[in-house]
């Protein structure tokens, strides 16, 4: 196993930009995948919301980019699968699951906790080469014979494992869907014993466990399910694989007719795969968004000057989303014929995520409660969160209950309620974590003008978008379908559809000022100070952007814990954790 | 910058850390196949009990042996004797390649007896869990062969002491999910 190298700072460009061992390089090369990732899947979410509302118009250039599967320039319903599976997959996958945990973490962590670099440099570099690989896989599904795959980003068998019988798209496009899955568990792996080592063997002197700031904290546990999940993920996919490649019948049943042909295979189960599936897909949901809770705690505390309400609460509560994640897979599942009394056991224990999810969000109002509240950009983004994570947790409470989910498992509902709530609340804490940490990572301000006024309309824009579509789902639109022009009692519902259509362009429309910020920042924004924000956390101890060995050599020593802001009888109204101990013993340092 | 006593001890202990999360995650493989093996096995009647090859028997007498030689080797580094180590190191290394010749042999066997991944779940699944057990081995070997080849060239320093640890470990390792794997096909397959 490799080990931590010798922090020269390399002189090649090559060896400092491109094949770099640095975490900090390597954290913007994810940021930077995800950004590429997020266009394209919301391109394609676009294309989705256009042919929603116009089956049949054609558009010219659909049909130049792809021939057979958008003929003449009209989007077939297969393809408006195709579009729905890497939306999806692409989303999830090099979006959700990459940015916060990959980009900002591996950015951050080893700052956050005193060390000059990840446990395993090497390593970190191969898992972002390989992300980098599986993801020009995935992408390459589009451009193979018949296009991407149809089967969704839980590519549930049969339809997954039949090959091209079942559909364009299923014959090679569904191979490179697995395969760019297979390696994206394989650098995930990678990633999540690199997380795991550095934040528990990396910690600088006085660092406990108790005074990780809750970032690295929810860094650490998101690893942890990755790891778990990840592996189960890679297990499920070989066994998908052998049944199309090699006629093996692990999740094909016998007597399987498809376009008029009977089938060979015999004896499989298709639940076999949803049940390895989801205890890996549940899980992920909580990757995408721990991270995101982690740096709202972040945000709040630093920009309401108070320390975070109840951090203990806080990291026990991480401890057991993480904990009960793994155990709640079956409420994906419960249109699957499951036992009732089983569906009785996954739905109680999905309910029990509720009370550390409470603990949290009332955690986070106490810390605002009587703070001195600094609306900046980063802020607004954070509150942003809480507000989405509300809104998207509720209908969460909705859709734990097996006799409500029967009813609304196939409807938009459910489109709404994950998009809210992993989507939408992870993205708007990645805005938030860009606004936040810029300074640090590019040494510039970003703009707060174009900052706001691109919050406020992304704040409304996505409302708009997500909350009609439960309205839809409850008045029984079912999702996965790519036209309902032709279904009667749901002509009523295609205004709501235009609008919805409307807002998804207007939304998209708005990002642009964020690319614009992005961008013009990175070069022509106010230069910043090494701690911008009055911070407490050790990242904000170095310049910005930090040297290549981040602490000069020098191993810093912590003294205090991760947020004491307004400390009575400190001298300003944040002390960081390098700090020296204050003279009198004070309130805040016996409740670390 | 040099490395100091602090890091090695701090790259030390992170490398013990790394490879019990690679332990869980080589875990958690098998017991994702072992929950589709138990569900496969079942909820269906199809499932036909395979012949095994009689070669498992010697492979895994191979596998244990290489073991303990690994084990003498590393004792034998810490009574400082370091020729020793280097003879016993190899003829570890030496049974752990006799090993994977061993499992190909294996499923040469089951190949003219006409068995085939498809056959039978049974031999789907001996075939899928035999082959992701060599595929962790071969990255033991290579990791066995590195150490190897570092001690013959005399280049066994203190810092290389954690990948000798970790190597034999991780060797250890794939040793008691060998046994399981064979208790899993005599009993179940």
């Amino acid at each position: 196993m490799s080990s931590h190298a010798i922090h020269q700072p390399p002189r090649s460009f090559l060896r400092k930009y491109i094949f770099s061992t640095d975490h900090k390089v390597i954290g913007i090369q994810y940021y930077f995948l995800g950004l590429f990732s997020v266009l394209v899947g919301m391109a394609l979410s676009l294309m989705m919301r256009f042919h929603m509302v116009h089956p049949n118009v054609a558009v010219h250039w659909f049909a130049k980019i792809w021939p057979t599967a958008a003929e003449g320039g009209v989007i077939t319903p297969e393809f408006y699968l195709a579009l729905m599976t890497m939306h999806g997959t692409i989303m999830v996958f090099f979006v959700l699951t990459t940015v916060p945990q990959s980009g900002f973490g591996n950015y951050f962590l080893p700052l956050q906790i005193g060390a000059e670099d990840m446990a395993f440099p090497v390593l970190n570099m191969l898992s972002f080469w390989i992300t980098l690989l599986a993801l020009g896989v995935m992408l390459s599904a589009f451009f193979v014979q018949d296009g991407a795959p149809l089967s969704g980003w839980t590519a549930y068998p049969p339809l997954s494992a039949v090959g091209r019988i079942a559909g364009p798209g299923q014959g090679m496009g569904q191979d490179c869907w697995i395969l760019s899955i297979a390696l994206f568990c394989g650098a995930s792996l990678m990633g999540a014993i690199n997380f795991i080592a550095t934040a528990l063997d990396m910690r600088c002197k006085g660092m406990s466990l108790m005074r990780m700031p809750l970032t690295c904290w929810t860094w650490l546990v998101t690893a942890v399910l990755g790891l778990l999940g990840f592996a189960v993920l890679l297990s499920a996919g070989v066994l998908l694989l052998l049944d199309r490649m090699l006629g093996t019948s692990f999740f094909l049943p016998a007597g399987l007719l498809i376009n008029d042909q009977i089938l060979p295979y015999k004896g499989g189960s298709p639940l076999l795969w949803q049940h390895l599936f989801w205890f890996f897909g549940h899980p992920e949901v909580y990757i995408a968004i721990l991270p995101g809770m982690g740096v709202t705690s972040q945000i709040l505390s630093t920009f309401a000057r108070k320390p975070v309400f109840g951090y203990k609460a806080m990291v026990y509560a991480i401890l057991s989303i993480g904990f009960l994640g793994f155990m709640v897979w079956g409420h994906h599942m419960f249109m699957s014929g499951m036992n009732p009394y089983s569906a009785m056991a996954f739905s109680v224990l999905t309910m029990c995520v509720g009370v550390p999810s409470a603990i949290k969000t009332f955690n986070w109002l106490g810390t605002l409660w009587n703070g001195k509240i600094h609306f900046d950009t980063a802020m607004l983004f954070a509150l942003g969160f809480v507000s989405l994570f509300v809104a998207g947790g509720v209908t969460g409470i909705f859709l734990g209950q097996p006799t409500l989910d029967l009813y609304l498992h196939d409807t938009t509902f459910v489109v709404g309620h994950f998009h809210i709530i992993m989507g939408v609340a992870s993205v708007f804490a990645m805005f938030a974590a860009t606004f936040y940490w810029f300074p640090k990572m590019f040494g510039r301000m970003m703009n707060e003008t174009m900052g706001k006024l691109h919050f406020y309309l992304t704040f409304v824009g996505v409302y708009a978008i997500f909350i009609p579509m439960h309205n839809l789902g409850l008045a029984g639109n079912p999702r996965r379908y790519s036209a309902f022009t032709d279904v009667e009692f749901l002509a009523k519902l295609i205004p709501v559809h235009v609008f919805i259509t409307h807002a998804a362009y207007f939304t998209a429309a708005v990002q642009i000022i964020f690319i614009a910020n992005l961008f013009w920042s990175m070069f022509k924004g106010k230069t910043a100070a090494a701690n911008p924000w009055h911070s407490t956390t050790l990242e904000w101890t170095v310049p910005s952007p930090p040297p290549h060995d981040n602490f000069a050599g020098v191993h810093p020593v912590v003294h205090h814990g991760p947020y004491e802001y307004s400390v009575p009888g400190a001298a300003s109204d944040f002390i960081m954790q390098n700090d020296p101990p204050l003279p009198v013993p004070s309130i805040v340092q016996r409740i670390p | 910058m040099t490395e100091t006593a602090h890091d090695i001890g701090v790259n030390r202990r992170a490398s013990f850390t790394g490879l019990c999360v690679l332990l869980v995650a080589s875990t958690m493989v098998f017991a994702a196949f072992t929950s589709a093996f138990v569900v496969r096995r079942g909820m269906s009647d199809d499932w036909r009990p395979m012949h095994k090859p009689p070669i498992l028997f010697v492979n895994t007498a191979i596998l244990l042996a290489s073991s303990i030689v690994l084990d003498q080797s590393r004792r034998s580094l810490r009574r400082g004797d370091r020729s020793g180590f280097n003879w016993w190191w190899t003829i570890a290394t030496i049974l752990g390649v006799g090993f994977l010749v061993g499992q190909g042999w294996a499923w040469y066997d089951l190949k003219e007896a006409g068995i085939y991944v498809s056959s039978n779940p049974s031999s789907s699944f001996f075939y899928v869990l035999t082959a992701s057990h060599a595929f962790h081995l071969l990255g033991g070997v290579i990791a066995l062969i590195y150490v190897d080849v570092q001690a013959l060239r005399l280049r066994l320093g203190p810092a290389k002491r954690t990948a000798i640890d970790v190597t034999a470990i991780f060797w250890h390792f794939l040793d008691a999910i060998w046994i399981y794997l064979m208790v899993l096909f005599y009993v179940w397959g």
